[in-house]
């Protein structure tokens, strides 16, 4: 019935917007939600400014580093006013099999390769025929070209791949494996944008596995769908707002499975640039033994 | 990890024996861990060679070479049962996956009973089932390969598929090979690989949803095999073979038992309907107990939505296909007489006239004291709500059909040369986007998306900020439907004649729905059903989440006007000349 309301009065945008910060618990709005609802409402006329950083490290008992990354930060031309541009990719090669950073590398350059040559035209305004396909197909058709090149150059190897690519001020994330991104908010927040394709997450979802089971589960390690593994490819894609005065960030499990979210929120806000962000997240995770390698990108929408 | 060979046993030499030599490679480093691992298999290799049972290949032999250990078994003419559902066109019948079933819990039930330790298969799924020349099923590749497999560590790929989730606890029990069997079961009738799948997920694809062929009975009997918690599966092979012999019994003997859906059509009664003199293609408004509804006629109707009865109309000099929009005790709609109206609520007295150049179909919309809509003219009037002045027009570059979106400060439209505008309240371009072919349907928004379909038969999630494609989802046909949302579904028609539902997040189609003709109309949401017409005379109320028919109401012709829901009645206009008024 307020459906019907709304037709009829041509308001139907105002409940709407309020929708995407509609989580879980019911508890009052934080001055972060309520700013970030303002965000929305303001979509209008406000420039913005998106700025990135990186960690790497192979971690205190590997010798070698399967993680790969990539990193992006560009504006392209839009109609009005030139719009933000970013391009993150963190992939973590699977160990036990050969060719571990070939595949995660492989991933990552061909992911990149294929996205930015799609935008190319708008990253150096050059004359330009408008791109045929949408942001999630550009994504899909990247993310099975790398596929097939693993399959093809490195067989039997896989990795996990999560990709954001920033338009303006909304994130398009490719994920398959257990790498994840995070929307996180100053005011404590933190909200996993991807789901893990593991074994433990899937049996947690299902009710088998309680929350401490999970935790000291064998075969954590153990994915269900990884690039480069099996004929058919599902990836997970979908798009989201950015994270309004918030962080994206994305990383591999040698961060997220190593330090608590608490953890990485002090690592983020008591740093005062993102790249000593980058640098606490990663100091934090060798600090607490650093058993993987790590790979972490912050990025942020400024101004 | 290993090879099967086909090779002839020589010591035959006048006739071809045909043996199966399987290879399996000891890759362990460690001298001791080898020895292990030998001994291992040749102890499993005596406790195979002593089994008797049809559907259990014999052993003749077994040796090690080097870092090789060959087994030599039985050659078992025929397909496995992988290759069986990959070759067939279509389901198996179920009347032979079920004679194999039962086989199956046969040969399980003989190996669980086994003394003094009972036999776990451990890796029961379609390629480790042959079905030989004479249709009968043998069990090949007993876990005696799995010694050779050294585990391997960092993050790594496991395909499970038909193993049950007990088994990551280490268990191996016999309630783990009927789970097994659950799956392949699956796997055969439905011809889903579940390897293709999340683990443990047969739950989530009911199969006489994807196999309508399939009996309720064995349906049953597969899914307690596939029940999660072991205690809720059959407790033995013997007692499932028992369950699948009821079932045998039943299907054989009585006629297939026929889907009977509870679907009530035709049936359905009108709370009331009131006939016009000519068709209806647009949609109603209600406003305080009142329908307001546009006539091919050249009338703008006012009814009584208890009753349907008439209380006044208001003659423009042409068809009115427009939604009326009520605001300030005012009526507002256009015509295809070039103006815009508006007329008292209440009376149905002018109140003033607005001119364009053109025909008027898109519906007006009003916002910060303006009122917009789109004109043959191909002009975007904004229109001064009070007054009847015009504040602005925006030249485009067809005429306008679509309703234009007044959301985040801007409106959105599409126009019949297929570009799609996005301008601010000051009358300013902000962005535009082209399709393919003409964009009559009206967009909608949820969060800092436009979604909008075009007659190029695509739906498009367009960035509200800066008019990038984020997704696209192809319809069968074009489509002049306007989308509606409710959660993160969206719902629309196409003149392929479905009713689509697609994730708005992901761009997936959640389900559709057949109608007998091209769709007009635009679906509308109410609780949690979706009402939707179609050319077909009908309009269909289903369940939004899985688009299963509750109803169908049957005009007596096409239904391309959209249905509004108010207090569990929905009010809906036909090219028959009535509007109706049905209970929810």
């Amino acid at each position: 019935m307020a459906d019907f309301f709304r037709k009829l009065f041509g308001k139907k945008e105002e409940p709407d917007k309020l929708k995407p910060m509609d989580m879980a618990t019911t508890a009052p709005l934080s001055d972060q939600q309520i700013s970030s609802i303002m965000g929305f409402q303001n979509l209008k006329s406000e420039t913005k400014q998106l700025i990135a950083s990186v960690g790497q490290s192979v971690g205190k008992q590997r010798d070698h580093n399967e993680d790969s990354v990539l990193a992006l930060t560009s504006t392209i031309s839009g109609s009005a006013d030139s719009i933000p541009f970013g391009l993150y990719i963190v992939a973590d090669g699977m160990g036990g099999h050969q060719f571990g950073e070939v595949a995660s590398n492989a991933a990552v350059r061909i992911m990149g390769g294929n996205i930015t040559k799609k935008f190319h035209s708008y990253l150096y305004n050059l004359p330009t025929q408008s791109l045929q396909e949408s942001l999630q197909e550009v994504m899909e058709s990247s993310i099975a070209e790398a596929h097939q090149y693993v399959q093809r150059e490195a067989p039997g190897s896989g990795t996990t791949v999560t990709a954001a690519l920033v338009l303006g001020q909304q994130v398009t994330i490719a994920h398959v494996g257990d790498s994840r991104a995070y929307s996180i908010f100053p005011d404590g927040r933190i909200d996993t944008i991807t789901r893990d394709h593991s074994l433990v997450k899937r049996l947690e979802e299902l009710g088998h596995l309680s929350k401490d089971e999970a935790e000291n589960f064998p075969h954590r390690n153990v994915l269900i769908r990884a690039l480069g593994q099996g004929e058919l490819l599902e990836a997970d894609i979908f798009t989201i707002p950015f994270p309004q005065t918030g962080y994206l960030m994305i990383c591999s499990d040698g961060l997220w499975g190593v330090i608590s979210e608490k953890e990485i929120l002090r690592a983020i806000t008591e740093a005062p640039t993102l790249n000593r962000a980058c640098q606490n997240l990663v100091d934090a995770a060798n600090a607490a033994g650093g058993p993987d390698n790590i790979s972490v990108v912050l990025a942020q929408l400024i101004g | 990890m290993g090879s099967v060979y086909r090779a002839r046993d020589l010591h035959f030499p006048n006739v071809v024996k045909l043996v199966a030599v399987k290879e399996m490679i000891n890759l362990a480093p460690d001298p001791i861990i080898r020895q292990t691992i030998v001994q291992n298999f040749e102890r499993e290799a005596n406790l195979l060679a002593t089994l008797n049972h049809l559907a259990i290949p014999r052993i003749y032999d077994y040796f090690s070479h080097n870092e090789h250990s060959y087994l030599v078994l039985e050659f078992v003419h025929g397909k496995d049962l992988e290759t069986v559902i990959n070759d067939a066109n279509g389901f198996l019948p179920e009347d032979q996956v079920i004679s194999w079933a039962i086989q199956l819990c046969d040969v399980l039930a003989y190996l669980h009973g086994h003394k003094p330790d009972p036999i776990i298969f451990r890796d029961m799924k379609p390629s480790n089932v042959m079905i030989n020349h004479n249709g009968d099923v043998v069990l090949v590749d007993f876990g005696i390969a799995k010694t050779f497999q050294t585990g391997s560590k960092g993050t790594m790929i496991g395909t499970e598929g038909y193993s049950p989730p007990e088994q990551y606890r280490g268990e191996a029990t016999p309630i783990a090979d009927v789970y097994s069997l659950g799956a392949t079961l699956h796997h055969a009738i439905s011809r889903r690989d579940p390897r293709l799948e999340p683990p443990f997920s047969f739950a989530e694809r009911p199969l006489r949803r994807i196999n309508p062929n399939v009996s309720s009975e064995f349906e049953a009997v597969i899914n307690t095999a596939l029940q999660y918690n072991p205690a809720d599966r059959f407790p033995s092979a013997g007692a499932m073979k028992d369950a699948l012999m009821n079932v045998a019994r039943k299907t054989g003997a009585l006629s297939k038992i026929t889907s009977a859906l509870p679907v009530s059509s035709g049936g359905i009664k009108p709370l009331w309907s009131f006939k016009c003199e000519d068709e209806i293609r647009g949609t109603p408004a209600l406003h305080q107990g009142t329908i307001y509804i546009g006539c091919y006629d050249n009338n703008l109707y006012a009814l009584n939505a208890a009753d349907g009865q008439f209380q006044w109309k208001y003659a423009a000099e042409g068809g009115i296909v427009t939604r009326p929009l009520i605001f300030d005790n005012n009526v507002f709609f256009g015509s295809e007489d070039k103006r815009l109206h508006v007329v008292n609520s209440r009376t149905g007295k002018m109140v003033w006239m607005y001119y364009t150049d053109g025909k008027i179909y898109s519906s007006p919309r009003i916002a910060d004291g303006h009122i917009f809509f789109g004109s043959e003219d191909q002009d975007l009037h904004a229109v001064n709500v009070n007054t009847g002045r015009a504040i602005w027009k925006f030249a485009t570059d067809g005429p306008i059909h679509s309703t234009p979106l007044v959301a985040n400060e801007m409106i959105y439209f599409g126009t019949e040369s297929g570009s799609f505008y996005a301008l601010d309240f000051r009358g300013e371009l902000k962005w535009r986007f082209q399709a393919k072919r003409p964009v009559t349907s009206s967009p909608a928004s949820k969060g800092q998306s436009i979604y909008v379909a075009s007659l190029d038969g695509t739906l498009y999630s367009l960035d509200a900020k800066n008019g990038w494609a984020i997704w696209k989802f192809r319809l069968g046909k074009g489509s002049v439907s306007s989308p509606v949302i409710a959660d993160d579904y969206m719902f629309i028609g196409a003149a392929d004649g479905f009713i689509y539902c697609v994730d708005i997040r992901t761009a997936k189609e959640v389900w559709r729905f057949k109608t007998e003709n091209q769709i007009s109309s635009s679906p509308a949401i109410y609780k949690d059903s979706m009402y939707c017409g179609s050319v077909d005379g009908s309009l269909y109320c289903l369940e939004y989440r899985t688009g299963r028919l509750r109803w169908k109401f049957e005009a007596k012709a096409a239904i391309t006007g959209s249905p509004i829901v108010f207090d569990d009645i929905v009010y809906v206009g036909s090219i028959d000349h009535n509007v109706y008024a049905l209970f929810a």
